[in-house]
């Protein structure tokens, strides 16, 4: 990952805080994940037009005590794993709100 | 439930966050069970903006599971607009449907919106044993076709085979179809009294033997020795137990906004039209003081062999009169499973009441028992 890298949820998803983690299930498949608490704040901070890169930054880097290099290799790690199941979206451009679920209402 | 699943369960009950709730849309229906428990009269049920802002008020207090059922979901013809709506709110989302009304589009439509599972009912393989029960000709037909529309999307489809004296014979066909459906297959020997409290319809209930039966099929419980094996007793951690997820992580919302500790605990607890959902949760009386309750708060069934691994449903036991005392009919379950009797049974030797059966659990069972209450997760 040597550019900017934007990340968006996946819509095929279910997710929800559980205190300072968070559970996502996959639509595909119903496996179960779990986010830790620092996992947690970069999933929840991603929005499609923040950089992976600023989010590390702005939001692991100033509530923790890790250092911008390791912390953005951790949460590249982090996002390749997210993105091999289906969790997540990354794009070297800023990603638009997804789009509506239903392409056709009932 | 799988070790992760425990351990978020675990962790919504320490920080005390509804992690599972079911929604009935409606108690309107287009079949009329002989063994259903609701009114089917719309008697004034939340507005679509009503239903959106209740799903944006969960998703908020912490709800993850949630089962959208009824009466029958279809008969809302905002169905697919809350449908959407929960799916944005990311929900994992279980549907209960009789399958009649779904076609092409609307399997299409739940295919796209990331439903978790679908839940059917398919009383028998013989549809004139099926249509007898749901009083609707064709209906197992149709059922069928709606399964095969959404296996054919590779939607989770669950066949809940419920179990009554018009088909207790018949869960093995019913096993066959679920496979031949490439559906997963659970069975409930359940029939539950009205929401009403009128118990008129638990004489539909199988029978002691029939019960027996199942108990004894091992390709429904799987290890049927340890399924029956006589109980261990009380010890100090079983009386300081829950006796089920409702009120604890789960709980149960009408189409009229009531919220009860389960659907099959009709305690009536708050209702969202007056006041928020996470305050009727964090603050209503009555599901605080469901969440007191320990089994050694139980007179009877605190000092019945049968305590630790009972089934014993408190909504059940609300219905007999008593939220801490014994269900009658889970006492029968475990005499029907261990042949051993509850000290409830014990103690009511004399009645000639007749044996009417209840839900049995099995977790371990390669067939899980399909689950009434929203206590499974």
């Amino acid at each position: 990952m040597n550019s900017k890298h934007y990340l968006a949820r996946s819509t095929a998803i279910a997710a929800r805080a559980l205190g300072d983690e968070t559970m996502i299930m996959s639509a595909t498949d119903s496996t179960l994940f779990t986010l830790n608490e620092v996992a947690t704040v970069i999933w929840g901070s991603v929005d499609g037009a923040t950089p992976l890169e600023d989010i590390v930054a702005n939001e692991i880097c100033t509530q923790y005590d890790v250092a911008f290099k390791a912390a953005l290799e951790d949460a590249q790690v982090l996002v390749e794993a997210l993105v091999g199941h289906g969790l997540l979206i990354v794009s070297d451009k800023p990603i638009g709100q997804a789009a509506s679920m239903v392409t056709e209402t009932a | 439930m799988s070790a992760l699943v425990q351990e978020m369960v675990g962790k919504a009950l320490k920080l005390g966050i509804p992690l599972s709730v079911q929604l009935d849309l409606t108690y309107r229906c287009n079949e009329r069970c002989i063994h259903c428990y609701l009114d089917h009269h719309d008697h004034g049920e939340m507005s679509t903006p009503e239903i959106k802002d209740l799903l944006d008020q969960m998703a908020d207090a912490g709800v993850f599971y949630l089962t959208i059922s009824g009466g029958e979901i279809l008969m809302r013809r905002d169905f697919f607009e809350i449908l959407e709506h929960a799916r944005a709110r990311t929900f994992c989302i279980k549907l209960k449907t009789n399958g009649v009304l779904i076609r092409k589009k609307q399997a299409q439509l739940i295919h796209s919106l990331g439903v978790e599972s679908v839940q059917v009912s398919i009383y028998s393989h013989r549809p004139e044993v099926h249509d007898a029960i749901t009083k609707m000709p064709g209906s197992l037909r149709q059922s069928i076709d709606a399964i095969r529309l959404l296996r054919g999307h590779g939607i989770h489809v669950i066949i809940a085979n419920v179990l009554m004296v018009h088909n207790a014979q018949d869960y093995a066909g019913v096993k066959a179809l679920a496979a031949e459906l490439d559906a997963q297959f659970v069975v409930d020997p359940t029939i539950t009294p009205m929401m009403d409290g009128d118990r008129s319809i638990l004489s539909l209930n199988v029978d002691e033997a029939a019960l027996r039966e199942v108990f004894q099929n091992e390709a429904l419980v799987g290890n049927v020795e340890e399924f029956c094996a006589p109980p261990p007793g009380v010890d100090e951690d079983a009386l300081n137990s829950l006796p089920c997820s409702a009120g604890h992580t789960a709980c149960y919302v009408s189409p009229y906004g009531d919220v009860y500790p389960c659907v099959q605990f009709p305690l009536p607890s708050g209702n969202v039209r007056h006041t928020k959902f996470v305050d009727i949760w964090r603050h209503s009386p009555q599901l605080n003081e469901v969440r007191s309750i320990r089994l050694r708060d139980m007179p009877t069934c605190s000092q019945c062999t049968h305590g630790a691994t009972c089934t014993r449903c408190p909504g059940l036991a609300f219905l007999e009169g008593n939220m801490r005392g014994p269900s009658y009919q889970d006492c029968e379950k475990s005499y029907a499973r261990t042949g051993i009797p509850s000290e409830n049974l014990k103690k009511r030797k004399a009645s000639t009441r007749p044996l009417q059966l209840i839900q049995i659990c099995a977790e371990a069972a390669p067939v899980q028992v399909a689950e009434k209450t929203t206590s499974g997760i």
